[in-house]
């Protein structure tokens, strides 16, 4: 009887450990991204910081560079500090398109799938607009274009007037 | 009557059920959006005529005022 029931609950411990992380929602502490990709990157801690997850089979991605290279422009001066982390898994891919847009800001991939995962994205691409707190205020599902820009250049602007809470204890 | 079911039998049919929720849940039979990329490959794409499902598209829009019917997009990436 109590092996049966051992064996009852292994396996019920086994069916709830091979289920996927949470997805990282509004609120949330953003994961620690530096160390986590190919190339050392940049921590983002007392940053406002953009991490967009994008791949390059992915059309709206490419249509979402161009625009991040603008805000990029527009904000980084003001403290604003993009990640672009590519879920390719070939990269040779990663390069290609790398060299392709020439991006103005941080592009990483993530070998492995670690970080993506640990985030669970929802859809390609999303990015997590995080505060100085690295606290994720924004998430954008998807890239829409001028609808996208417009928010995220709002939502940019309201993270840089802000003022960094004190950490908690 | 009291009918009195085995405890083994009970511990199957337990088994059985939890086996068979960690099969239906979504994340189980879901392919997660960043490994799409074979989805989205155009070789994935089932039409064999990729020009003349075109053409006919853009005749079919003209004509009923409707775009998009057939489906947009590449292939199944799901990106949006």
């Amino acid at each position: 009887m109590k092996q049966s029931l051992r064996l009852v609950l292994i396996l019920a411990g086994l069916a709830l450990g091979t289920s996927s992380h949470a997805q990282v929602k509004v609120g949330d502490l953003f994961p620690e991204v530096k160390g986590r990709t190919d190339a050392p990157a940049p921590s983002i801690d007392g940053a406002v910081a953009i991490v967009d997850f994008w791949a390059s089979w992915c059309a709206p991605c490419k249509a979402s560079f161009p625009a991040y290279a603008r805000l990029n422009a527009a904000y980084a001066s003001k403290g604003l500090s993009i990640l672009a982390v590519s879920v390719d898994e070939d990269p040779a891919d990663f390069d290609r398109f790398v060299a392709r847009f020439s991006p103005p800001f941080s592009v990483f991939l993530d070998r492995g799938h670690d970080l993506v995962r640990q985030v669970s994205v929802p859809t390609m691409p999303t990015c997590y607009v995080i505060d100085r707190n690295r606290r994720v205020r924004f998430i954008h599902a998807g890239y829409h274009g001028s609808e996208t820009d417009l928010s995220l250049r709002k939502e940019v602007e309201l993270l840089i007037s802000e003022k960094p809470l004190p950490a908690n204890p | 009557m009291k009918t009195k079911v085995p405890i083994a039998a009970a511990l199957v049919a337990l088994m059985v059920g939890v086996l068979c929720t960690g099969c239906s849940t979504t994340q189980a039979v879901r392919v997660h959006p960043w490994d799409r990329g074979l989805l989205a490959d155009p070789i994935m794409d089932p039409n064999r005529d990729a020009l003349g499902s075109a053409m006919m598209d853009h005749v079919t829009s003209s004509r009923e005022a409707a775009s998009g019917g057939r489906g947009v997009g590449g292939a199944g990436c799901g990106c949006n």
